[in-house]
């Protein structure tokens, strides 16, 4: 592997990428056995950080961690120190103190997990900072794509919705860039972030168009506080111009991938109908998740491929 | 560096004198006897003469600064009076003007008597701005007649802008009574919301939360029409973006009274630099892009941009080592400023060394009105001594001041102050 973090998909290396998706599927093998656990990081001891709420990503990375035998720690801001005054850096270098190999953080500031490297020499590996990147959801989705179709170069990807606000948005746009695949982005203009057409994506903000040209939709969760500060007018609105609804997806007739990362707010963004359709993918995402998240911890915690397959 | 009271006399021998007054470079000696120029020229010395080499050297006047935050009274972890002193001194800063925006705020003639009272003990002078409203919070219009007669040189809200346009129209128009100039933080804060740094590709990129250039250019247009109705003056500081200077040359055609200044970090850095979420690099109005840059460098050549000022804003290290989101807006300035703006300007764009030491004394003190006449026999010796060619890197053992937040630190300067002559003082490297 190039780097010895993973801190966003920026710049991260095709042919690691493919390790990774690689490896995953060599671990969900492990993880449809009976017995579902591998001693590739016996003795290694990774602390979960999280400085904002999360509950599938947390669980997601310490299944990981218990599938590859590692000792985790779990850490919430809401019952640490921090509310004691601590600042950051005391916090990341007490946990550092204790002798760890790897730290997973969640933290609400962009550049969050980049300032925990110039603080402590475990290895960081970002589960989320603010509205920067989410390299970890970006992978599984690749991984599941490829699952799903068996290449990504040439895919034609549509991320739909508020697309400002989503580390998960930027890091599949750097992900499946780097592998190849065409994103296309459809969501209101007031939550499309400028200059995003930089990146080598298209902007189209009619859904219907969007649908007739992707192979998958990745539909991201609209939040309700967007209705503040002028983004959204109303869900009604949002559900016309952009929702991923039963009757819509009807007036297509082809074969469509659908995506979430979570938690879906059914009747908002997607319908219940499609949601729990056999085109959507969903949970195969969050089963996923946990293959991608091991081979992760695995390739940057310096486990060997063949104890993983014992 | 170190701060030596001057001996009776001091020989400052061998370097060329810049006037910017006069617009000259000669080779000439330079006499100070008790603190004042005593003679030019072959100087007849005594024997305890204290003799300075200043061979391949640039002897010119004392740098002026209209725009630092000395943090006194209130934030006296960041910077006081004195360490701020000695970090104008390092820089080649022999006056400064201080921002108010302390704690409490400079916004009663009482507390423009305490900065006057406590500079005396400075080895600079020191200037304070007198906030435009009380508290800084936009609401009434402080004592301004009466901070004037104690030492007030200006008037600004600096680090908040005046929102209301009512308010900013009184304030413009009852500084035309005194003839001072009005200094608006031009930011509109309702669409710069929690806009950390300057949007486009960059902020796009890095997922922080991003405001555009209009959040500057739209209120300094503002605060123009309001100069041309109200006839004051105005000055409009750290000017960022190109939109902003399209509005102020437009302005300067037809009204004398606006005046501009630009910071060494706009004219060095731009957004892009900003990938590796450094804080220090965290500024209000933010560092934008390379072609924002570009502009400020033609705006510097053509007279849009009157002179150079610091904005030198210290910050505890415990404030800066926070995440990007909280670490507080702001850098420091005045020691690396000369070998930053010397190299952007000077080496890499062919701006004469003269017009940049204007940019750096002459031009500062006609916006306040202070006295340009310092390479005369019979005043107070106020000089600083440059090499206009070293090549270095600056270092965290270069800064004086009490707070370290500076993103200069490990970048080439080119040009570098040597001594500082102030108050009867030395200062040497």
């Amino acid at each position: 592997m190039k780097h010895r973090h993973l801190l966003g998909l920026k710049d991260y290396p095709a042919d690691d990428i493919k390790s990774i998706i690689d490896t995953a599927f060599s671990f969900k093998e492990v993880l449809e056995r009976p017995i579902k656990k591998v001693p590739s990081l016996n003795g290694k001891t990774i602390v979960n950080l999280f400085f904002e709420n999360s509950t599938r990503t947390r669980i997601s990375f310490e299944l990981a961690q218990k599938r590859l035998s590692a000792d985790t720690v779990n850490f919430s801001a809401s019952t640490s120190s921090l509310k004691k005054g601590e600042t950051f850096k005391d916090t990341a270098q007490n946990l550092e103190a204790m002798k760890i190999d790897a730290v997973v953080m969640r933290h609400p500031t962009p550049g969050a997990p980049l300032h925990l490297t110039k603080h402590i020499d475990s290895i960081v590996i970002n589960a989320g900072d603010g509205t920067h990147e989410h390299p970890t959801q970006a992978i599984l989705d690749m991984t599941s794509l490829y699952e799903k179709f068996g290449y990504l170069k040439g895919l034609k990807i549509a991320i739909i919705g508020d697309i400002s606000h989503s580390r998960v948005a930027l890091s599949n746009i750097y992900g499946l860039k780097t592998m190849g695949a065409e994103v296309t982005l459809c969501g209101p203009s007031t939550l499309i972030p400028p200059f995003i057409e930089d990146l080598g994506v298209k902007v189209n903000y009619n859904i219907d168009e969007v649908i007739d040209w992707a192979d998958a939709l990745n539909v991201l969760r609209i939040q309700r506080e967007r209705m503040h500060g002028g983004f959204l007018p109303s869900i009604r609105e949002y559900r016309n111009l952009f929702g991923i609804t039963t009757e819509r997806l009807s007036q297509h007739k082809k074969e469509l991938v659908i995506m979430h990362p979570g938690p879906i707010n059914r009747g908002v963004e997607i319908d219940s109908a499609v949601a729990d359709s056999d085109q959507a993918i969903i949970l195969n995402q969050v089963l996923n998740g946990v293959a991608s998240r091991m081979a992760i911890l695995y390739l940057l915690l310096g486990g060997k491929l063949g104890e993983g397959n014992d | 560096m170190n701060l030596t009271k001057l001996k009776k006399q001091v020989h400052l021998s061998g370097g060329q004198i810049l006037d910017p007054l006069a617009k000259t470079i000669t080779k000439k000696d330079i006499l100070i006897e008790n603190g004042k120029i005593k003679a030019f020229g072959n100087v007849k010395t005594s024997k305890s003469v204290q003799k300075i080499d200043c061979k391949g050297l640039i002897i010119t006047h004392g740098f002026c600064d209209l725009h630092v935050h000395f943090r006194e009274p209130g934030r006296e972890d960041k910077e006081t009076l004195e360490s701020g002193s000695m970090a104008a001194l390092a820089g080649g800063f022999t006056r400064v003007c201080v921002m108010p925006n302390t704690n409490p705020p400079i916004d009663s003639p009482e507390v423009i008597r305490y900065i006057v009272d406590r500079s005396e003990e400075c080895p600079i002078y020191i200037h304070p701005i007198g906030a435009i409203t009380k508290g800084q919070k936009g609401n009434e219009l402080t004592e301004m007649g009466a901070m004037l007669a104690e030492g007030a040189v200006a008037f600004s809200d600096d680090g908040l802008p005046v929102t209301d346009s009512a308010m900013m129209r009184n304030a413009l128009a009852y500084g035309t009574m005194f003839d001072i100039p009005i200094i608006n933080h031009a930011e509109d804060l309702c669409l710069k919301q929690d806009g950390v740094m300057h949007e486009g590709i960059v902020s796009t990129n890095l997922g922080l939360p991003s405001s555009p250039d209009l959040t500057e250019s739209n209120m300094v247009h503002r605060d123009l029409s309001l100069t041309l109705l109200t006839g004051g003056r105005l000055h409009v500081p750290h000017v960022s973006s190109s939109k902003s200077l399209d509005h102020i040359r437009l302005s300067k055609k037809s009204n004398d009274k606006v005046t501009a200044e630009v910071t060494p970090h706009h004219l060095f850095f731009t957004d892009n630099d900003l990938q590796g979420f450094d804080t220090n690099l965290k500024v209000a109005p933010p560092i934008r892009t390379i072609s924002d840059q570009k502009a400020l460098v033609e705006a510097v050549k053509d007279g849009t941009l009157d002179c150079i000022a610091t904005d030198h804003a210290p910050h505890t290290i415990e404030d800066k080592e926070s995440t990007f989101d909280l670490a507080p807006f702001g850098m420091i300035g005045l020691e690396s400023c000369f070998g930053a703006v010397n190299k952007v300007l000077v080496k890499e764009n062919n701006l004469n060394l003269l017009n940049l030491v204007q940019l750096l004394t002459t031009k500062p003190r006609d916006i306040m009105g202070f006295n340009n006449n310092l390479l005369d026999i019979g005043v107070h010796a106020e000089l600083t001594v440059l090499d206009p060619k070293e090549e270095w890197i600056f270092s965290r053992e270069d800064i004086q001041s009490k707070s370290k937040n500076s993103p200069f630190v490990g970048q080439n300067m080119y040009g570098r102050i040597k001594f500082t002559i102030n108050k009867g003082h030395i200062s040497k490297l």
